[in-house]
């Protein structure tokens, strides 16, 4: 029973939201299944909060590799917590609720939370993305090797695809000859690049595409039939 | 010595349980033909009404007739753009249900292997040799994504493995529900793999939702704890390649999957192992083996056959279009609506 109730649940949700993108008629049954999820998720939210705080006290009480970091976050989950609830630093939205001094919102200009997020969470979240820039280059030197024709043909294309993206003339003739006419020499690479984006790429992304589409239909069937219950521990 | 699994494949069936019906070769095609002609046949007809509907709305008729003709989308019992793409979705889901029913009645479908995925016990028989744990990312988003769900089918073959070696498995998530499922899964596997004592809720761990918090949180993981086998199956976004890129620092054999076109160069180039969008979907079916989820991956090759067939004679209508005369007013309408039951009703879903 306790595998069943979940599965049937799934199936019929799974049935709706799907025959409802048919029948305009049963979009507010889609709707209703979508704010269920929406409660459910919200429910979760809860558990992963009380999750994160006992995995984390019990990384500290056992003084397991980097117990600090754990100590970091809960002083971090804590402040956030306690400031975005009690909302400090907000104000009244209008005169008339100056009696409500909590009617303003937590994320409200210049409130604690918001500068928290400004100042503390933005730049932090911006220096982790910044930081892909290094991985991409460190990926692409092992990946970019001429180790065979094909390897040699990815380097090329790599190549071709890097430059015309630069988009400066200057840059891809810059060891060409001026023509007589007194014009800048034009070398074709960036009408190149566009060209192996979109007839090459694209044809191989579209490739991808229709296989991933259709595991997603063999997927789904197998949740809406029930048979795939392996989200759910199997049938153990 | 060779480590991998053998290759699952179905055995012949008994010739007194075969439904000799089934097993014939142009009854399949008949079948695929059938709901191809179908589809076919009701993007050609809607394609009229359609059109038909249009031109009410550009003649001079009452409000109240257009209205009649066109009640509110709330009151509509079916939505007439999409059914071509409704007959295209029954289509394909007939053809793989078959597929499952022939696979169950024995009939032996061959499956290409997967290197991603017979690579798995390799890494996890690494991760035993080295006395190191293993890292499992069911990616980043949450249990209503089926990139996730297809993840956590993977975690669960991995999980079963993990158990019989006894190699500990950390499995981080970004979402509670991704969680809870997670556990799970774990759980099951390790009472399939008949080591109950093998689960500990506290290796499958909720972590934040927020996208590079999570990445710090896992990667700052890694440096630490150095696994020896990092799996990153599910949904992806930009983190993949930090994510991979740090496994590759710390010396890891990686496996990583997702549908996410934008992200496969980057597992490409950072894992050991990928599989190419698809092949995630396929992963549970791969590894479990059993004939009705078999029979589901060749239903997904006649779906394919199907793609094929729309794009060859989508591409001879739209080539003929574009050599064919046209009026000197210069709206190219007429030669749209050829192509229109293909590009727009079928394959944009209406």
């Amino acid at each position: 029973m306790s595998k069943f109730i979940p599965v049937l649940i799934a199936v019929l949700a799974g049935w709706v939201m799907m025959i409802a993108y048919f029948s305009p008629r049963l979009l507010s049954s889609r709707q209703l299944a979508e704010e269920w999820y929406t409660i459910v998720a919200t429910i979760a939210m809860l558990f992963g909060g009380a999750n994160l705080c006992l995995h984390h006290l019990k990384k500290i009480s056992d003084r397991e590799a980097g117990w600090g970091f754990s100590a970091v976050t809960l002083i971090a989950f804590t402040v956030t917590v306690v400031v975005g609830l009690l909302k400090v630093g907000v104000v009244p939205e209008s005169v008339k609720s100056l009696n409500r001094p909590w009617s303003g919102q937590f994320q409200q200009e210049g409130s604690a939370f918001w500068w928290m997020y400004e100042y503390l969470f933005s730049p932090i979240v911006a220096t982790m993305f910044a930081m892909l820039a290094f991985y991409v280059a460190s990926a692409a030197f092992r990946a970019f090797r001429a180790k065979n024709v094909e390897a040699v043909l990815l380097l090329v294309t790599a190549l071709i695809v890097l430059v015309g993206q630069t988009k400066d003339r200057e840059i891809t003739s810059l060891f060409l000859p001026a023509p007589s006419d007194g014009t800048a020499p034009y070398v074709p690479i960036g009408d190149l690049t566009e060209f192996i984006r979109k007839t090459f790429v694209t044809a191989g992304q579209r490739a991808i595409m229709i296989g991933v589409a259709l595991g997603v239909v063999a997927t789904s069937l197998r949740i809406l039939l029930g048979q795939d219950r392996t989200y759910l521990g199997g049938d153990e | 010595m060779e480590t991998v699994k053998e290759f699952p494949r179905l055995k012949q069936p008994s010739p007194g349980r075969r439904r000799r019906t089934f097993d014939r070769l142009p009854l399949r095609f008949l079948l695929l033909l059938g709901s191809l002609l179908a589809t076919a046949l009701t993007g050609l007809v809607a394609t009229p009404v359609l059109t038909a509907q249009e031109s009410v709305v550009e003649t001079e008729e009452t409000v109240e007739e257009v209205a009649e003709e066109n009640p509110p989308a709330g009151q509509r019992l079916v939505d007439l753009p999409k059914i071509p793409f409704f007959f295209l979705t029954v289509g394909i889901c007939t053809t793989v249900i078959v597929c499952t029913e022939l696979a169950r009645h024995g009939s032996p479908f061959y499956v290409r292997p997967i290197a991603g995925l017979r690579a798995i016990e390799e890494a996890v028989g690494r991760s035993t040799e080295m006395g190191r744990p293993m890292l499992f990312v069911p990616g980043i988003q949450d249990i209503n994504e089926i990139d996730t769900v297809a993840g956590l089918t993977v975690l669960s073959s991995v999980a079963k493995v993990a158990a019989e070696y006894d190699t500990p498995l950390e499995v981080p998530t970004t979402r509670a529900l991704v969680m809870t499922a997670a556990r799970e899964a774990v759980q099951g596997a390790a009472l399939a793999a008949g080591r109950p004592d093998y689960f500990n809720e506290e290796h499958v761990y909720y972590v934040t939702d927020e996208q590079f918090g999570y990445v710090a949180s896992v990667c700052g993981w890694m440096y630490r704890e150095k696994p020896a086998a990092c799996f990153y199956l599910g949904k992806f976004y930009a983190e993949s390649l930090i994510l991979a890129e740090t496994g590759n620092a710390v010396g890891a054999i990686q496996i990583a999957g997702t549908a996410e076109t934008a992200q496969l160069p980057f597992f490409v180039a950072a894992c050991d192992y990928t599989l190419l969008g698809e092949e995630l979907f396929a992963a549970s079916a791969y590894l479990s083996g059993e004939p009705a989820q078999l029979g589901m991956l060749k239903g997904q090759d006649f779906g394919k056959l199907a793609a094929i067939v729309l794009i060859v004679v989508g591409s001879l209508l739209a080539t003929w279009d574009s050599i064919s005369p046209r009026p000197m007013e210069g709206t190219d309408s007429a030669a749209h609506r050829r192509t229109y039951w293909i590009t727009d009703l079928i394959l944009k879903g209406g």
